[in-house]
């Protein structure tokens, strides 16, 4: 398959026009010494047989069936009308927008979902997003050791260990002291910040599905002026309170849960919401509304002489995109959920977590966490973590993040549960892992 | 485009004004270079007490489309800077060798005053871009 | 009625906000019902929120006709030649959107045997993009070509660090025509940038590029062809050069599709690479992301790549965590598989064969249109026969934004102006290879026309244009008092 529209006749009309007498020659500044004369790929296929291709490819997956895979990306309920709407060509198709007299509809629409995260976090100054909620935290802890001229970064153990594992990753080129505040019965302890800090990271609820003191936590950040930087789940803002209620300086996190289809982990969108003191220290992109000569309302990319197009070496962060289309996903799906869908979203999540868990603890159980969380929660597993998952998907049921070894926690997964859970979904996974767990005692008794 | 003659200026395009006793010296940008940069939307000014040496990056002036470093013209400790450009940072284009002055230093080297250039040297400069 | 919420097409009104279409009550979709409870109980009354966020209340037709209107204020690839320099504006399949839907189900944390066949196509796009750059291992986790950069920047540093190498090394040579993210990244990683400048060819001037160089320099970050469109003659004896004082060579892939099949950034002697999938392979910009942007390394630098790999053995495909020295995590999961999926998709329909005729036409196109532009006036900055892009300049006396804003009336879109920032009044053409020659064809008439148009009425280019959504905009309002969200009349 091939997408050209140049016919052979179209071919010698160009290079007679260019005034040279073969394709070749168009490439003769490539010494020759480099001339590659064939890839080692594949032949190219005809539209039948790529996507036959690719259903077979498709079919060695499953993603039938209960389903109760947490840990930072869930299936949630995404109305047919929000990728109707967001996957329209004119937004699919569009560059940045850097004309923007033709290009009012993307930046209205990041102008609504600057809005909308504002309202969500109930802090001020929302940026265009940013690639996911991992690469948001590490951009927020930089934000924090710019505006604080401090060099330590305190971050809970109950942010997500692959969110840790980033922060790291940016945080190794710089002289930074990045230390971990372990959890004590899976919250994050009240210890004292020593001055020399410029952020502390806290995730609510955190990986284990706890929720955190955010208030006391925010003010002990405060007391020793330092920044308090809070990793939300956008959806539990529907019914948690949100950064803004308890004096964050910046929120940031990934959207996923708010209408983003699951993608294998990606894409999906990172979001950062911060104080207006904070403004000119954000990375990535801003729309801003102002007028044009006729004096209509308009919308434009402001502040940007941050960014790395104009200040090169100076610029705030490399960050050259946005995730543009997965936000605007976001933005319409709130639009089309409404405060009141929004609200249903994660109240039917928050039930059937509760469920869940009651019913696991009535068949001899062990939840960790709580009694208080939002939708998801640890479970001691009879087996290795892996080993249930696998026995799990065997019967045709997702469940069972497995919490890493070094939360000490043993032999445990994380449960998590949506407004797509349904009770005989419940049902199966509880009678399922009851099985599992007397045939593993069986085992052990016999062996 | 001014350039009034009573100024010092630097290659990199800030007046320099001297006190009568040659210890405080007031900075700005030039006529010619808030020309060029267009209309200035923010500035970003150093705190006060801060230690400089001449030649060091210490303000940041935004326009729309570009950012530049404004740099010390002598070494010394930043007293004073002009806290209404913060909310009207268009009183450099309005205004450069008044209202829009930047900040001011206490001199602690004299001798670098002498490196500085007069109105006439500076034209030539900023002619010959 | 409200002027403000009047949007039936009239022009002379505002466009409606969602937030001011909204009515209390009013609701799009309906999830399934979940009975209130007392939330104190489940969550503790301390954590619950008190003030709800103030998310709009629309019907489902309310909020159809916002988003298909707010699409029809916008210009796309779809609708409209979008030649931008430097971005491969190039056509993106349908098709790729359907394979991306047969993945999007899946979840990240599923048992790796339930996901076989996306652990396939990811393990087989690796070895493909590794086998178009000449490459040794390829990671598919960076979110875009900055974070890209990111990532092989902080591999390079690594590498020194392993060597004993670190302190001794902090200055990255870049050259002047390169893109904003090349310096941004390297100072991000903490080196010091050293810009060497162009030669009158528009390749990097051999002379001041030794002088640059020394036993202090971690790494030379080039795209190839360059940022004006040329292919670097001299990029054996550049790589010789660099590798000879230890210093590792970095290719920023943005400008990929000038060479696929023609020739290698592995066999240049490129020691790190990164790819936009989302230029050279098709993915959709989508007003501005999700890119992508693999890595790819020589096998010297394959241990310090992110992790997870993917790795295939007897019992099947799984993640390979193990690499001791990898510079650690990029981001969460595995990069952005939708976009994988649909780049993979590309590279299966066209084949060996159809990538390098996608080369082939890319260079053709701009050298027919570089030809027309040059003959209806425009100086062309280095004159020469050109990749896949090339820079003009417009006639004497105009400006390149008033062109650029002109082009917008006839429904093309401009090329990108004003970079790089060594051309002066620069206009930056890439037409990729999906656009036909009438259309090439056209918009040399375009411009042609608009360069009359502007020598009989010099005021007409400075307004221009007149018939868009909205006119030229007070970007110096929007910078000096940033409205960045809509406030409501309550607040």
């Amino acid at each position: 398959m091939n997408y050209l529209p140049h016919t052979l006749r179209d071919i010698d009309k160009a290079l007679k026009v260019i005034g040279v007498a073969s394709l070749e020659e168009l490439f003769a500044d490539i010494p020759a010494a480099l001339r590659k004369p064939e890839m080692d790929l594949p032949q190219g296929m005809d539209e039948v047989a790529l996507m036959r291709h690719l259903r077979e490819l498709a079919k060695k997956n499953t993603v039938s069936g209960p389903n109760f895979l947490g840990g930072g990306a869930q299936r949630h309920f995404i109305p047919a009308v929000t990728p109707h709407l967001s996957m329209q060509s004119e937004f699919v198709t569009a560059y940045t927008p850097y004309q923007a007299e033709v290009a009012q509809g993307i930046l209205q629409a990041t102008f609504e979902y600057q809005t909308l995260m504002s309202e969500l976090t109930a802090l001020p100054i929302s940026n265009a997003s940013m690639y996911d909620g991992a690469s948001s935290v590490a951009e927020a802890a930089l934000l924090a050791m710019r505006a604080t001229r401090r060099n330590k970064v305190v971050v809970s153990q109950g942010v997500h260990p692959e969110t840790r594992e980033v922060l790291a990753t940016y945080l190794q080129a710089f002289e930074t002291s990045l230390v971990e505040l372990p959890l004590q019965d899976l919250v994050t302890p009240e210890v004292a910040v020593t001055g020399d800090t410029a952020c502390v990271i806290v995730q609510n609820p955190n990986f284990l599905g706890s929720l955190e003191p955010m208030l006391a936590l925010a003010q002990a950040a405060h007391n020793a002026g330092a920044l308090f930087v809070a990793v939300v789940d956008p959806l539990s803002l529907a019914l948690l309170h949100a950064p803004g209620h308890y004096g964050a300086d910046i929120a940031v996190g990934d959207g996923q849960t708010i209408g983003n289809p699951l993608n294998f982990g990606g894409p999906s969108f990172g979001f950062m919401v911060v104080t207006e003191t904070l403004l000119r220290q954000l990375p990535g992109r801003l729309v801003g509304q102002t007028t044009d000569i006729d004096s209509k309302r308009a919308f434009v990319l402001t502040l940007q002489a941050r960014e790395q197009h104009i200040r090169r070496s100076k610029a705030k962060s490399n960050i050259c995109s946005n995730h543009q289309l997965t936000a605007l996903m976001a933005a319409i799906n709130l639009a089309a959920l409404g405060p009141q869908g929004l609200r249903e979203l994660a109240l039917g999540s928050v039930k059937a977590a509760h469920h869940l868990a009651e019913s696991l603890q009535a068949v001899g159980l062990e939840v960790l966490t709580g009694p208080k969380f939002f939708n998801e929660f640890v479970l001691r597993s009879s087996l290795p973590p892996r080993q249930l998952r696998r026995e799990l998907a065997g019967q045709g049921i997702h469940a069972g993040v497995p919490v890493p070894a070094d939360y000490g926690l043993g032999d445990t997964v994380i449960l998590s549960t949506t407004e797509l859970t349904t009770a005989k979904d419940i049902d199966m996974l509880v009678s399922a892992i009851k099985q599992i767990t007397r045939d593993r005692a069986l085992e052990v008794s016999h062996g | 485009m001014q350039t009034p003659s009573e100024l010092k200026y630097s290659r990199s395009h800030e007046w320099s004004q001297v006190s009568a006793d040659g210890k405080l010296i007031t900075v700005g940008i030039s006529d010619f270079a808030q020309d060029q940069l267009g209309d200035v939307v923010f500035v970003e000014l150093p705190e006060p007490g801060r230690k400089v040496n001449a030649g060091e990056a210490v303000a940041v002036i935004e326009s729309v489309k570009t950012a530049s470093d404004i740099y010390a013209p002598v070494s010394g400790e930043i007293i004073e800077v002009n806290e209404a450009l913060l909310d009207a940072p268009e009183g450099i284009n309005d205004s450069p060798y008044e209202a829009g002055w930047l900040f001011k230093i206490r001199s602690e080297n004299p001798a670098e005053l002498a490196e500085l250039l007069d109105a006439a040297a500076y034209i030539k400069i900023a002619e010959e871009g | 009625m409200d002027d403000k919420k009047f949007a039936l097409g009239s022009s002379n009104h505002d466009f409606p906000l969602i937030f001011e279409r909204s009515q209390a009550g009013r609701r799009a979709a309906q999830p399934p019902k979940a009975d209130e409870v007392d939330l104190g109980e489940l969550l503790g009354a301390e954590n619950l929120r008190q003030t709800a966020a103030r998310l709009p209340e629309v019907s489902e037709l309310d909020l159809v006709r916002h988003f298909t209107q707010l699409a029809q204020r916008q210009f796309s690839i779809d609708g409209n030649f979008y030649p931008l320099g430097s971005c491969t504006m190039k056509y993106n399949p349908k098709v790729n959107e359907e394979a991306a839907k047969l993945f999007s189900e899946l979840h990240p944390y599923q048992d790796p045997a339930t996901a076989q066949g996306a652990l396939e196509l990811l393990y087989n796009l690796q070895d493909y993009l590794g086998e178009i750059t000449g490459m040794d291992a390829v990671s598919l986790q960076p979110a875009a070509g900055a974070h890209g950069e990111l990532t092989g920047i902080l591999i390079i540093r690594a590498f020194h660090q392993a060597n004993g190498e670190g302190e001794q090394r902090r200055v990255v040579i870049v050259p002047d025509g390169a893109h904003g993210t090349n310096p941004a990244t390297a100072a991000m990683v903490g080196y010091e940038v050293v810009e060497v400048a162009s030669d009158k060819n528009g390749e990097v001037d051999l002379s001041a590029f030794k002088e640059a160089l020394g036993p202090h320099v971690a790494a030379v970050m080039l795209t190839n062809p360059n940022t004006v469109g040329v292919f670097e003659t001299n990029i054996l004896e550049i790589s010789r050069l660099a590798h000879e004082v230890g210093a590792q060579l970095y290719y920023d892939g943005a400008n990929l599709n000038a060479v696929m099949g023609y020739a290698r950034p592995g066999d240049m002697g490129f020691d790190v690479v990164h790819l936009n999938l989302h230029k050279t392979f098709t993915t959709p910009h989508g007003g501005g992301g999700p890119g992508t942007g693999p890595v790819g390394v020589k096998a010297h630098l394959r241990d310090f790549l992110p992790v997870p790999l993917v790795k295939k053995e007897a019992e099947g495909f799984s993640f390979d965590y193990d690499l001791p020295r990898s510079i650690g995590r990029m981001r969460s999961f595995y990069g952005n598989f939708g976009n994988l999926v649909r780049a993979y998709t590309y590279i299966r329909a066209l084949g060996k064969e159809g990538l390098k005729q996608v080369s082939a036409m890319a260079v053709l196109n701009a050298n027919y249109l570089r030809i027309k532009m040059k003959e209806i006036g425009f100086n062309i900055a280095f004159d020469r026969i050109n990749m896949h892009e090339f820079v003009a300049q417009p006639p004497a006396g105009l400006k390149t934004l008033d062109i650029a804003k002109a082009l917008l009336d006839y429904g093309a879109h401009p090329m990108t102006v004003y970079f790089p920032l060594i051309v002066k009044e620069a206009m930056m053409v890439e037409p990729t290879e999906t656009e036909s020659l009438e259309t090439l064809d056209q918009y040399a008439d375009i411009l042609s026309e608009i360069l009359k148009r502007a020598e009989n009425d010099p005021d007409y280019l400075a307004q221009a244009p007149y018939h868009t959504p909205v006119r030229r905009l007070d970007e110096v309002k929007a910078a000096r008092k940033p409205v960045l969200r809509y406030s409501f009349s309550t607040d």
